[in-house]
């Protein structure tokens, strides 16, 4: 009853999506406002659908309804509801559902701003939202329908979505569960962030595809879709960065991130989204690069498709799997359809596009700019490459290869480190023209103090080369931009008389944008310094212990105390937890508690790290092995992961600065900027 | 920077060489740390994206004993590698060997990158030349004095 009733839902929403799109491209043709209008409405439509069949699959989650296939997969008896409701995004099918409601929940907020003078571009919106959602629909009506059930027929189990004849309805006892990576709480948010970002950069690229077919191809798109790219690019990012929190707390391999392919596939819209929110900026401010900006979005929303088809598709264990499954082909009809589509629109319209003033100077913002372009890229064709070489090794070959974090540390290293040196010098660079005197007048204090605590770092904690030409790059980050607060506050200073700090404070206020950007660029350099902190330090060992005995790591003793092992009946957990005393040059510091938890429903492990965190390392300890008999011996791998934290700290800043810059509100300066390029009409909305 | 990296790499290397002879000398066990060098390198076909030194599985935790055994034999790592390539297949390996087809996976990015930058600097010449080939009558002349400057701006604000 439930089931039907939730697919049923589901499959009108499809049909409604269908509708809206006809009725849309109708409407805008044929200039029937009341035809927009109705799809309009579909569209508005569709979220209280999805959310209503949504609601119907949390219930049977949440209630055991083990007859469905999906809740049999995904949850059981031991679940706290928490979890039964997150198992929503557990399973490819529910995912699907997931994808389809937050697209459907941004496409009806876009749909009910205001449009006033800009109902041109609505029904093309609506098309590319309702078009994406109805791709999305299908899939889940037509090929991984979560309200499907099991069906005894003739003694046999078999799935289907309504009942064979003679069959009747079998009712599991209890579910497989969800695999138990998923249930640590970093996992409960990360897809929902991924996801997001995944979703919202959807709106921009309508908005693109808006602009190109009614050819009103002057910067009115970027202005009025900023603020989504912005929130989208956050979403994106936090997803990432909590995907490398969860990796670090419970996969147990004392990292944040392996270059596996599925986090490659959200790093890489990431990229072309960076990419893009720095070129707009271009665009904005110069009139260059129209035709730039629209493939960086084109590319965007199609990595954002691909990369759901990536880690939906099964592709990636194998090219025949892709095949035996539906929704692979599917997936790739979309994409090259979409790519297709919208690289024409951008050539039809390209002589539109041009720029309106030209490239003055090679050390311009602008082109410091194309040069980050550039590297964004660079990383992306990496990434790209690395992520599919398996895949045409495979076909051409027959052979499969592991493409693993070796090839992207040594081909990535070096273009990161430039997009570092990047960070340091646009922002002194002028729009328009810049020199080397000028650039070199601008940036000589900040540089002699990152020589400074580069040469101080050299004599107190690293002679590694690479390391110190990162922490060079990091410092000279750091310093440029704080010299760049510390002038523009000083300028507001004398010219309003006021205090430093309410200068600042204002002057930051009045142009959110830039300084937002500038606090982001501090974020990253923190990031930095984590990154490079594991990357070049890390130390690590393992070894068999016996109770009393000690391992010594970087000037650690870690010594095995004991170890307990017990049953949590009302969770199905086994938890075996080791109690480690530890040392720091000889002080007791305190102890860890690595445990490995064994989950009876799907029987299967989980290795929790005891980790003790400060600013200067992580002691991250794992529970290898045990000994199961006597329980007096156990081996275990200890990490010391120096400055990592850094990684987490830059994270959160990173978050300031985009909420910051993102924060809707009016900007005075930005008017008058707008105001005194040729734009056709001043902005008010966005 | 790579170079620094190679040299480090060889040096790297050659150390193990030299522990994994002096091991087979002094019949010691090969140590823990010492076989996840060596597994750090290798992927199970089975557990995809986790390198062996950290995989939990049993099958995994085979292979490390293997690895132990190969050393304690006194066989060094890249023979290590080559037999788990000749057995398994190059998919074990944490990248793709350089050899015959695979080397594609190394010089297409380079090439596509290079190609991407010299298109870029050629773009950005063209744009630059064609600013200094234009007549400039339609650049506003110098400002005569600071006041003049100023004066503008402040109009250009009050816009």
């Amino acid at each position: 009853m439930y089931s039907e009733f939730g697919y049923g839902i589901l499959l009108l929403s499809f049909f409604v999506a269908i509708y809206s799109v006809v009725a849309a491209v109708y409407g805008a043709t044929n200039k029937s406002l009341a035809l927009i209008e109705s799809a309009r409405r579909s569209m508005l439509l569709m979220f209280p659908l999805i959310s209503l069949s949504a609601a119907t699959l949390i219930y049977l989650l949440v209630n055991d309804h083990y007859e469905v296939s999906f809740v049999y997969e995904v949850t059981s008896r031991s679940m706290p509801t928490y979890l039964k409701v997150t198992a929503w995004w557990g399973g490819q099918a529910g995912s699907l559902v997931f994808w389809s409601w937050l697209l459907a929940a941004f496409a009806s907020a876009v749909t009910i701003r205001k449009w006033d003078r800009d109902i041109e571009f609505l029904p093309w919106v609506v098309v590319v939202c309702s078009v994406t959602l109805a791709f999305f629909i299908g899939l889940v009506v037509f090929y991984e329908n979560p309200f499907t059930r099991f069906w005894s027929v003739g003694g046999a189990v078999e799935p289907h979505m309504f009942a064979p004849a003679n069959a009747t309805l079998f009712t599991a006892q209890d579910g497989r569960g969800l695999n138990p990576l998923l249930r640590h709480p970093g996992m409960v948010i990360h897809p929902p962030m991924l996801y997001l970002g995944f979703v919202s950069f959807v709106i921009p690229y309508a908005f693109a595809m808006a602009a190109l077919i009614t050819g009103r191809t002057d910067d009115r798109w970027i202005r009025l879709t900023r603020r989504w790219s912005l929130w989208a690019w956050l979403f994106l990012s936090m997803g990432l960065v909590l995907g490398g929190r969860w990796a670090y707390d419970v996969l147990g391999w004392g990292g944040y991130w392996g270059w596996d392919p599925v986090e490659i596939a959200s790093f890489m819209p990431w990229l072309t989204g960076t990419a893009f929110l720095h070129s707009v900026m271009i665009q904005e401010k110069r009139g260059l690069l129209k035709h730039w900006n629209m493939i960086l979005v084109i590319l965007t929303y199609d990595l954002v498709i691909f990369g759901t088809f990536l880690t939906r598709s099964g592709v990636l264990s194998s090219v025949h799997a892709f095949a035996n499954s539906p929704i692979g082909p599917l997936f790739m009809v979309f994409v090259t359809t979409s790519l297709v589509v919208s690289i024409g629109l951008v050539i039809w319209r390209w002589p539109q596009l041009h720029s309106e003033t030209e490239m003055k100077s090679m050390l311009s913002r602008e082109a410091l700019f194309l040069l980050n372009n550039l590297l964004f890229m660079s990383i992306l064709v990496v990434c790209f490459w690395g992520v599919i070489f398996p895949l045409v090794s495979e076909l051409f070959t027959g052979q499969k290869v592991t493409v693993g974090p070796p090839f992207y540390e040594r081909a990535t290293a070096p273009l990161f480190s430039a997009l570092l040196f990047l960070m340091a010098v646009a922002p002194l660079s002028a729009w328009g023209h810049s020199t080397f005197e000028t650039l070199g007048r601008a940036m000589w204090k900040s540089a002699a103090a990152a020589s400074v605590v580069t040469a101080a770092l050299f004599f107190t904690y690293t002679k590694s080369i690479g390391a110190l030409i990162g922490f060079f790059l990091i410092a000279l980050i750091l310093f440029v931009t704080f010299q760049e607060f510390w002038r523009g506050a000083r300028a507001r200073q004398k010219a309003q008389d006021e205090n430093f700090f309410t200068a600042l404070f204002r002057l930051m206020g009045r142009n959110r944008r830039r300084y937002g950007g500038y606090i982001i660029h501090i974020s990253m350099a923190l990031m930095a310094i984590g990154i490079l902190g594991i990357e070049i330090f890390q130390s690590e060992t393992q070894g068999l212990l016996k109770q009393g005995e000690s391992l010594n790591i970087s000037g650690y003793d870690v010594k095995y105390r004991e170890l307990a092992s017990w049953d949590s009946k009302g969770e199905g957990v086994n938890y075996t937890r080791a109690t480690l005393d530890i040392y720091q040059n000889g002080i007791y510091i305190g102890e860890l508690n690595p445990r490995i938890d064994y989950y009876f429903d799907s029987q299967q492990n989980m290795t929790i790290p005891g980790n003790r965190s400060t600013l200067r390392d992580d002691l991250y300890v794992l529970l290898v092995d045990w000994q199961p008999v006597s329980s007096d011996g156990a081996t275990f791998k200890i990490f010391v992961n120096p400055l990592v934290n850094w990684l987490w700290i830059g994270s959160l800043l990173f978050l300031v600065g985009v909420i910051f810059a993102a924060w809707p509100d009016k900007d005075p300066v930005e008017e008058r900027t707008r105001a005194s390029r040729q734009v056709s009409q001043p902005s008010s909305a966005d | 920077m790579r170079k620094f990296l190679y040299i480090l790499t060889f040096t790297f290397l050659f150390s193990l060489l030299f522990t994994g002879a002096a091991l087979a000398q002094s019949n010691t066990p090969p140590t823990d740390d010492e076989v996840n060098v060596v597994a750090h390198k290798l992927y199970c076909p089975v557990c995809e994206s986790t390198p062996l030194d950290v995989c939990p599985t049993d099958a995994c935790r085979d292979w490390r004993e293997q690895i132990r055994s190969m050393l304690a034999e006194g066989k060094s790592e890249t023979e290590i590698l080559t037999y788990f390539e000749e057995q398994y297949g190059a998919r074990v390996l944490a990248e793709p060997p350089k050899h015959g087809f695979y080397w594609l996976i190394y010089l297409l990015p380079p090439a596509i990158i290079l190609a991407g930058a010299i298109i870029l600097f050629r773009s950005m010449k063209e744009w630059t030349t064609a600013k200094v080939q234009a007549p400039k009558s339609n650049e506003a002349p110098p400002a005569k004095d600071d006041y003049l400057a100023r004066m503008e701006e402040e109009i250009k604000k009050q816009k």
